[in-house]
Order: structure tokens, then sequence, then C-alpha cells
């Protein structure tokens, strides 16, 4: 049901039945590396280009969600799924081979939560029984396209952010008691925030803004503040942009616990690894939460979570124009044993 | 074009704007300076090591010596643009391994490398000149607006 | 010869540093700078400055990308010098040739070679 002005909540606590994670090199020598279902030591991945790579990663996120749930993709209703690269070619090539009816989206670095939002109200109002949902993305195809070959000697500065490899899927599925799953419970949907920031080179500064907007109206909306949940993570604000979320709710009147504030981009890399402020990408939300976050639910650490994924929606035509750099995010609460 | 008046910031966003900058993390503008002298300078060396070695080997003279010495330079950059070290290089060294000539080959080879995947006529001819393509251009314009005002000048006044 | 080799060594690594403020300071991109660089470098050599800068350093002033826009003035006046005008058109790539020339076949070479590394 609708609740308050951009929310909805799901009584009948959709459920996350399994997941697939699937990761890169970097990912491999980072902290969460024993999250992951499949990691790969190269970027190729035995393909013939990124693209293709970047395809793999996705398909096989998908495959063993499937297979630890046991369930054929002919059961499966809907593919709720997107990515960073033009026209979301990689998702789509991967949804002709799953061969399941297929919602392409483009939230940026948001899609993770665009889609789980989505799929947890087509499931808890019956337009569906099972489906599944996830975003991905590849580094280097993301340099490609947005940035600077991969072998360009260019210089990034501080505040950039380093494009995960890896894609995170989830099984959602209708709710029938199954102990110890994880299930969605509510979801805010964000506006498209500008808060004039143009550096393609910090978008944790850019992002922010979208981020505070969405927590506020989803507090607002239900009613709640940061102490109902055991931690608020955003999808990959990076250093800069968490610290400057957190000064923005704050001023806003919400008392956040920077303990209880973390940021999926800060969780995946080890100090060593050159990611100047941190992860980010579409697979950067997808494959901590379908993975890490997840599995420390089921060991008992958290009990209500608020994932809010945060996405960059400019192109590199946008950047060349001058202009600014819109963002959105999504957020999506998930529980678990009674929360 | 943005239109200009949309380039305006509202009072909000200006606000945002000082916010933003306390948590931005600073280019290390000193330390950036000094390592892209070393390495520049380093290059530039190597270079003039070139360069002498085509004088007493080849008998170029001091004046012919630069072509050769550039694209020996540029031959080496594509080694280590192929092998993977450029990018890393280029990190580290920023303008001190982008100014040099050596910078302006990695930007065409790696350009060629990344587009094979398109094929070779479409994705490496189509897209070689993605970053060096601004050099060329201004380059030459530049040149041909310099020699053609000199050469109007030495015709008209006598310099 | 020694003197050559600090000389080189000092001015080629100013001119990095002028890059190196480029992109931080007035944070322009790198084909910006470049571009700024090389027409700096055309403009020097309008004046007659670059070349008595290229014989006190070396290959400080010649490696370079201001070079280019040197070279390339270069060529160019060489040949208005005999053929007036249209000489301006002609003699561009005369000089610099081997910059360019390199660049592009080394990258086909490159292409063929090499696969990205990410």
């Amino acid at each position: 049901m609708l609740k308050g002005k951009q929310s909805w909540l799901f009584p009948n606590h959709p459920v996350i039945l399994s997941t697939g994670v699937s990761g890169g090199p970097f990912e491999a020598n980072g902290y969460l590396a024993h999250d992951f279902d499949i990691l790969h030591d190269d970027l190729w991945m035995g393909k013939d280009s990124y693209e293709q790579a970047h395809r793999l990663l996705l398909e096989e996120a998908a495959q063993t969600a499937l297979q630890k749930s046991e369930v054929k993709p002919e059961d499966i209703q809907f593919f709720i799924a997107g990515d960073l690269i033009n026209q979301i070619t990689p998702t789509s090539f991967a949804a002709r081979d799953l061969k399941i009816p297929y919602f392409g989206l483009f939230g940026a670095c948001s899609t993770s939560m665009e889609g789980l939002a989505l799929a947890s109200f087509l499931i808890n109002y019956q337009g569906a029984t099972k489906i599944l949902t996830g975003a991905s993305s590849h580094n280097a195809a993301v340099e490609k396209q947005f940035r600077y070959p991969t072998e360009y000697g260019g210089q990034k500065p501080p505040t950039a952010q380093w494009t995960v490899t890896g894609a995170g899927v989830a099984l959602v599925a209708a709710n029938n008691n199954q102990p110890n799953l994880p299930y969605t419970t509510s979801a805010t949907i964000g506006k498209v925030m500008d808060m004039g920031i143009s550096d393609p080179f910090n978008m944790g500064g850019a992002m922010a803004p979208a981020a505070a907007d969405t927590i506020s109206a989803h507090f607002n909306d239900l009613g709640r503040d940061a102490s109902y949940y055991d931690l608020i993570i955003t999808g990959d604000l990076g250093k800069i942009g968490r610290e400057t979320a957190i000064a923005l709710l704050t001023n806003n009147g919400w008392d956040i616990n920077p303990d209880k504030f973390k940021d999926c981009g800060l969780l995946l890399y080890k100090e060593n690894q050159p990611v100047q402020s941190g992860g980010s990408g579409a697979g950067c939300s997808a494959t901590v939460l379908y993975g890490h976050l997840l599995n420390e639910m089921k060991k008992g650490k958290y009990k209500k979570i608020l994932l809010v994924a945060t996405g960059a929606l400019l192109s590199p035509l946008t950047v060349q124009q001058k202009e600014t750099i819109p963002c959105i995010a999504h957020a999506v609460s998930i529980e678990i044993n009674g929360g | 074009m943005a239109n200009k008046k949309n380039k305006q910031k509202t009072p909000q966003q200006q606000q945002y704007e000082q916010l933003e900058k306390k948590f931005e993390t600073k280019r290390p503008v000193l330390k950036n300076c000094i390592k892209a002298f070393f390495v520049g300078g380093l290059i530039c060396t190597i270079g003039q090591v070139i360069s002498y070695f085509y004088i007493y080997f080849f008998h170029f003279t001091e004046q012919t010596s630069g072509n050769p010495t550039s694209a020996t330079v540029i031959f080496f950059s594509m080694l280590l643009t192929g092998f993977g070290i450029y990018d890393r290089l280029g990190q580290f060294a920023g303008a001190g391994s982008a100014v040099p000539v050596s910078g302006f080959g990695n930007s065409i080879i790696s350009a060629a490398i990344e587009h094979r995947t398109e094929g070779f006529v479409l994705g490496v001819g189509g897209n070689i000149f993605k970053l060096a393509g601004s050099v060329i251009l201004f380059g030459v314009f530049s040149a041909f607006v310099v020699a053609l005002v000199k050469t109007i000048i030495m015709e008209l006044g006598g310099l | 010869m020694l003197p050559m080799f600090f000389w080189a060594f000092v001015i080629g690594g100013i001119i990095c540093v002028i890059g190196q403020l480029m992109f931080d300071v007035a944070k322009l991109t790198p084909a910006h700078t470049l571009s700024t660089l090389v027409v700096a470098g055309a403009i020097l050599d309008g004046f007659g400055l670059y070349e008595p800068f290229a014989d006190f350093a070396g290959a400080g002033a010649t490696i370079p990308i201001t070079s280019f826009g040197n070279a390339l003035v270069h060529g160019a006046m060489q040949e208005a010098e005999t053929h007036g005008l249209v000489g301006v058109l002609t003699g561009m790539f005369e000089v610099t040739s081997s910059g360019i020339s390199a660049a592009i076949v080394f990258g086909f070479i490159g292409a063929l070679l090499f696969k990205p590394k990410g």
C-alpha cells in the first residue's frame, strides 16, 4: 500500500529466497571475498570483450540464485534488472538467455533497490509469485564508456571511486513462513535531486543530497527514525558522500549514529587497494547486499536494515555539454525473524 | 551548451556546495607537482640520452635528432601501454607522464588497443584519435594561424 | 654533454609541473591541458622563442608536447619562406611527421599485439 508521499509498505513480507553474487579480481582481493559465490581472476573471464564478461557476471549470479532455491527459470514470472552500459545491453542479453519476461531498468547505481522495490510490490500484491531482480557492473566496460580507455595514463583525483566488477541477483517470492530468511517490509522511491555538482570525478558529493532526501522522506512517510534500524547503509556514496549525507541529515534534525550509518562502497575493499574514495557502480550495492549483508542478517548480526542505493544520472555527453549531475536514491527496508 | 541562466546556482545549491567542500578530499597539489616534476624530468632525460645515441651512432645533428627520438620514445610508450604499465605510471605521475610525447603516444595506443573488440576498421580506426584528436586539431590549427599571421606580417612589412 | 642532461631534466620537469597545475588547480581535463600546451608551443615559436629554448634545454624542450606545436609552426614557416602563403599548409607536417606517424603506426601494431588489462 502507499504510505505517505512516496513509500510503499509490504505487509505480506515478500521473502528473499536465495541470492547469487559474482565478482572480479579486485573483489576477490577485498574484504568481502568470502561472501561472493563466484569470483573471477581476470576481467576478461574467458570472453572476447569486457561487455560480454559483464553479461557473464549477471548470468552466473542469476543461475546461482536459481540453483540455490532449486527453482527453474520457467517458474519465474519476471526478471527485473539493469546496469550502467549503454542501452543496458549486458542485462538485456542475459535476459534473452534466461527467457524470463523482462523489465529493463536504468537507475544508474540505484538500480538494485529500484528493482527490489518493484519486485517486492509485485510479489506483495500477487502480481507474481517469484521474481528475479538484480544489478551489475564491470569496471573496464564502465571506464571504457564513461571515462578513458583502460590503458590510458590518466590520473584520478582522490574524490574518484572504483566501479565494482560484480553482479548481485535475488530471487524474491511470496512469504510462506520460511524460517530465517530475510524479507522486505517497505520501500521509498526517490526523486531526482540536483545540487549543482558537475565534477564526474566526485560522484559521492553529487549523490549525497539524493540519499539524504530519500532517507528523510522514508522517515517522514513511515513515521520512523534512524533508531528503528540496526543499520542504514548507502550504495556507493563513498567516503565523501557518506560524511556529507550524515551532515545533511543531521542538519535536517535527524539523529544519525555514524557507527550505524555505513556505505557498501566502503566495505568491499582493503586499505591497500587503490580505490580512492571507495567502490561504486550498479553492482556495488547489489553484491554487498545480496552477499555480505544478508549473510550477516542470517547470522543474527542485524535484524532490520535500510539499504539506500544511490545513482548518478549523468552520461559522458552531459559532462561534455557542461551539465550538472542529477542523482537519485531508492531505499528498501529488509528485516528478518520478526525484526 | 547549457543555458547561461541555468549556470547560476540557487542559494540552496550554493549552500550545499559550501557544505560538501568541507568533506571533499583536497587534491594533494604539492605532492602531485613533485611527482610530475621527477617523472617528467626523467622521461625528458631519457629522451636526451636517446637523442645523443642517434647523434653519435647514426650521424643525426642536434636539429634533426628530434624526429627519431620522438619515434623511439613513442615505441617505448607502446610497450609500456601494452603491458599495462603506463596507466599505473599515469596515476602516480599525472602530468609527468601525460605531457611528454610518450603521453601522446599512450593516448593513441591505449585507444587503439581498447577498441579492438569492435573490429579494426570501425573500432580501432574509428576511435584511435579519441583522446589525441584535440591535441592534433589545436596543434595544427594554431600553427596554421601563427604561421599565416607571421607570413603575412613578413610579406607586408618585412621583419 | 652533462649540463644538457641536467637542463633536460629540470626544464622537462617544470613543463610537466605546469601541466600538473593545470590538472589540479585549474581542474582542466588532460585533453584541455595538452591542447593548451601545444598551442603555447606554437605561439612561442611564432615569436621565435622556442628554438633558443630548445638549444638550451635539449630534450627538456623537445620531448614535452609543447614541441609539437613548435614543430608544426617551424615546418609551416620553412615552406612559406620558399613557397609563400601556400607553404603554410604544405609545410606543416614536414618537420613533425615522425611523432604522429610513429603514434599511429605503433597504435595499430599495439592493437594487433596487445589486449587491454583494465
